[in-house]
């Protein structure tokens, strides 16, 4: 049996026209187009471009929904087996599109997908995970290896051969790890990779370590004696009983409790349930986490203006990363929208 | 989260705790080092009045904090 392709591309490659042409509405022509023919060839008369979908990529980009629908009724109607998209290499509007394109397709009909961008394109953070995408170099002057790289991960998943490690096979890694036993023991890579290290030698982790972003700094507080400071904290300190059942470890929510009546934290009305740190201080006093006591003095001084009156609190150990940023991310918005001035934030 | 909450609210956070270069590498950009990882604001081990007297001092440091411009990453150890 011949694989049914389908492929799809932007107005440039098909040849109708650069910028000015970006609004073109979606097309479909027979057999291939561009570098459509390039992906039959490889194919070796086992699969044969039935049709090419064209579509600009300012419509795409501009009315989405739209052009999502119209493209996945045109793909449809080809019957195929596999969708190839682009290759977009960092051309932003044009990856998008590829990805959308993709993701929607392989959900929709269940087959294949497979692109190829330049790993900057926002089509990658986008689409990574939803579809195959071949790693490329920033222009078309990487098409010569663009175009082999997406048709062999394409034949793979066809012929569901087992597709290996994102860094062997060429694309873009989707955040999925299998596991398999190895020859030799965590502990001896693990001084294997340390002595090349030291050594100066390559070496290449196991686990991509996260990036953090840094952002400016805020704008100072102007006058403290009025300035309205909220409390938070990654310490576990939560109300005695844990009532929204706060994880010790590798939270998934935050909670957020009203300390306006409150002078001080005791152990009768709070506690430390954070598993990553020796609790035995902060269960006789929480303050020693979460400094209330002696924020509520400075608050009667006239230091600060006011204590807000929600703390917010979690567990900091173990944690994902983006669950911390969500959690930020959601109380910067209570606190944006409650007029507050500043906080402290309190970790162990 | 330190950051996130800067960040959406526009505000500066300050963070009280004990692993400084825990601290840089996740992007905080007020930093009062802590006294201890399971006490960072305070010192039980100087009785009740050292204990709260440590407190006051990281407190007042942490105001001095969020009343500073800083243009970068800033470590507020005095």
């Amino acid at each position: 049996m011949t694989y049914r392709i389908v492929h799809y591309i932007n107005q440039f490659y098909a040849g109708i026209g650069g910028e000015e042409m970006a609004d073109h509405k979606p097309e479909l022509r027979e057999g291939y187009v561009g570098p459509g023919m390039q992906i039959e060839k490889l194919f070796n008369g086992e699969g044969k471009v039935v049709g090419t979908v064209i579509c600009g990529d300012g419509y795409y980009g501009e009315h989405t929904d739209q052009a999502r629908i119209e493209c996945l009724e045109l793909i449809k109607g080809l019957q195929p087996d596999i969708l190839f998209a682009g290759p977009a290499f960092n051309a932003g509007r044009y990856g998008f599109a590829c990805g959308d394109i993709a993701a929607t397709v392989g959900e929709e009909l269940n087959i294949p997908t497979v692109s190829a961008m330049y790993p900057e394109n926002p089509g990658v953070e986008l689409y990574s995970k939803k579809t195959y995408i071949a790693i490329t170099t920033d222009s078309a002057r990487g098409m010569a290896k663009a175009i082999p790289s997406m048709v062999s991960i394409g034949e793979k998943l066809l012929k569901r051969e087992k597709m290996g490690p994102a860094r062997l096979e060429g694309y873009i890694h989707r955040g999925i790890r299998k596991s398999f036993f190895h020859e030799k023991s965590g502990a001896e890579r693990a001084v294997e990779m340390l002595l090349a290290k030291l050594k100066g030698e390559g070496f290449r982790t196991e686990y991509e370590m996260p990036v953090f972003n840094k952002i400016p700094p805020a704008a100072p507080v102007s006058d403290l004696s009025k300035a309205t400071i909220a409390l938070v904290s990654s310490g576990g300190i939560v109300p005695k009983g844990n009532p929204d059942h706060i994880r010790v470890s590798s939270a998934e929510s935050f909670g957020a409790y009203d300390i306006s009546e409150l002078k001080n934290m005791t152990p009768e009305n709070y506690e430390s349930i954070h598993g990553g740190y020796d609790r035995e201080w902060a269960n006789v006093d929480p303050d020693v986490v979460l400094p209330l006591d002696v924020m509520r003095e400075l608050e009667a001084e006239g230091v600060i203006g006011k204590i807000h009156p929600i703390f917010y609190t979690t567990t900091g150990t173990g944690t994902a990363v983006a669950n911390a940023e969500r959690f930020g991310k959601e109380i910067g918005e209570e606190l944006k929208k409650a007029g507050v001035d500043a906080a402290i934030l309190t970790s162990t | 989260m330190t950051r996130e909450i800067e960040r959406v609210a526009g505000i500066p956070v300050v963070q009280i705790a004990t692993i400084v270069p825990i601290m840089l590498t996740v992007g905080t950009n007020r930093i009062v080092p802590g006294v201890a990882i399971p006490h960072p604001t305070g010192n039980p081990a100087l009785g009740p009045e050292g204990d709260k007297a440590v407190r006051r001092e990281l407190l007042l440091r942490s105001f001095k904090a969020l009343t500073t411009p800083v243009t970068e990453q800033t470590i507020f150890e005095k």
